[in-house]
């Protein structure tokens, strides 16, 4: 046996070990990287993907681990994948979100990994989708991923997940932040977590006010919901509301969404692998290196050297 | 796209410390210098630290213990660690170990000890040079 069909064979029986090397082997984007994702992809698209993303701080990881806690009470097997900035510096990362799972670490039922960025953008890692089809491959029902503390644009989790949750935490902001673009849009539902803090209230009805000025006719229109994750307060509300939008999903949106994201990660693959192989030959050709020394004396902008770089490449291709 | 192996270092805290300065300051270092850090938060179990260590696959594992328990606690870690097939990875300890116990844990397979004073440019390299090797 080769070692790909070996860890699929581990990741398919729901073995740790296997499904933390074949993690690590994606995540390196080590030489068997490639044929391991093929051939765990046939066994994948069982799980429901559930992201979770929104500011630092607002309480992702507590409410994630009391999440988790819910669907293990209804006999659910959960994958927890959770996203951590890596230094645009130094490389290097401190991956925290664990500290408030860690208490489940211990439960056969769920696997959790931390992943650095690597600064990949839009608030997860390059390797977070295919870490997903891993845990769904490995038999999880439930796969949740939890973004980096997201701003207002790192909206990458919709290619991931099937159920988005934004997390707002009350006293940041008022409905001018709620009627902006990019993050408010994603939402299938939203959170206001720490609803025991005073503004708690006030949060989710700003929240609410900018959803109704949304006059198109929709099949699911998102709930904000609050919880306190610290005590658990709103959870298995939280839950049903993630239910009902799975089963919608399963009645007819689920196929449209699937074309969707199969379609956005075709197109990474294909840009992954036409950038990879032509600045190579660019490379090559020493003419590249030329371009960015006149780049630097001000001599040509980049976009033009870009176009003069790719003129041939293009032909080529056309040809 | 290139093969980019990162160290993944995890730091635990066995046991009933409630102090993990040292834990974070050498969290915090081998951060900046370019590894991925995991760390468990205090009062960790052998089964949590072993079991983090599975799933999140680290190449190192840092133990910091300040309580006197290492000879409890880091037998079974070491155990736990054996059972779960996690044997080539790279495990060192610091905090507060008596000189007179160093050669008992490292005939456990702790492959350095670390006390007071040690400078973290020290720890840093040494993760380096100790990482181990897989195909």
């Amino acid at each position: 046996m080769t070692k790909v069909e070996e860890l699929t064979q581990g990741v398919l029986s729901g073995d740790v070990r296997s499904i933390a090397r074949a993690i690590t082997i994606i995540e390196n984007n080590a030489p068997e990287a490639k044929k391991l994702v093929s051939s765990i992809y046939p066994h994948t698209g069982k799980a429901h993907i559930i992201g979770f993303t929104g500011a630092g701080g607002a309480g992702k990881s507590t409410l994630i681990e009391k999440i988790v806690r819910e669907y293990r009470r209804n006999g659910k097997t959960v994958g927890v994948v959770a996203v951590d900035p890596t230094s645009p510096f130094t490389g290097g990362a401190f991956l925290g979100d664990r500290i408030r799972m860690q208490e489940l670490s211990t439960d056969p039922g769920v696997f959790i990994r931390s992943m650095a960025s690597r600064n990949y953008p839009g608030g997860i890692a390059r390797a977070t989708k295919d870490a997903v089809k891993v845990l769904d491959a490995a038999g999880k029902d439930i796969v949740i991923v939890e973004t980096v503390g997201a701003g207002q644009s790192e909206v990458e989790i919709i290619k991931v997940a099937q159920t988005v949750v934004v997390i707002h935490a009350p006293g940041l902001g008022d409905e001018i932040q709620a009627i902006k673009a990019g993050i408010m849009e994603i939402a299938d539902i939203f959170v206001v977590n720490k609803a025991d803090r005073e503004n708690a209230s006030k949060t989710a009805m700003d929240i609410q006010a900018i959803l109704q000025l949304n006059n198109k006719e929709t099949a699911w229109k998102p709930p904000v919901l609050k919880t306190a994750a610290l005590t658990g307060e709103g959870v298995p509300q939280l839950i049903e509301k993630i239910e009902e939008h799975r089963l919608l999903l399963e009645k007819g949106l689920k196929h449209k969404r699937s074309r969707e994201k199969a379609e956005a990660e075709l197109i990474e693959a294909i840009k992954e692998k036409v950038v990879s192989s032509v600045l190579e030959d660019l490379r090559k050709e020493g003419k590249f290196e030329q371009l960015v020394g006149k780049i630097v004396e001000r001599e040509i902008d980049p976009a033009t050297a870009a176009e003069k770089l790719l003129k041939k490449a293009l032909k080529d291709a056309e040809a | 796209m290139q093969t980019e192996r990162k160290i993944r270092v995890l730091i635990a805290k066995p046991g009933l410390d409630s102090h993990d300065r040292g834990a974070k300051v050498v969290a915090r270092a081998l951060r900046d210098a370019g590894m991925e850090v995991i760390y468990t938060g205090l009062r960790q179990t052998p089964e949590l630290i072993a079991e983090t260590a599975l799933q999140e696959d680290v190449d190192v594992i840092g133990l910091s213990i300040l309580s006197g328990a290492h000879k409890t606690l880091f037998p079974r870690i070491m155990n736990l660690l054996k059972k779960k097939g996690l044997t080539d990875v790279t495990v060192f300890a610091g905090g507060i170990i008596p000189e007179e116990d160093v050669a008992e844990m490292k005939k456990l397979g702790i492959k350095e000890v670390f006390g007071p004073g040690t400078t973290t440019e020290l720890i840093i390299k040494y993760v380096c040079e100790n990482v181990p090797k897989r195909t």
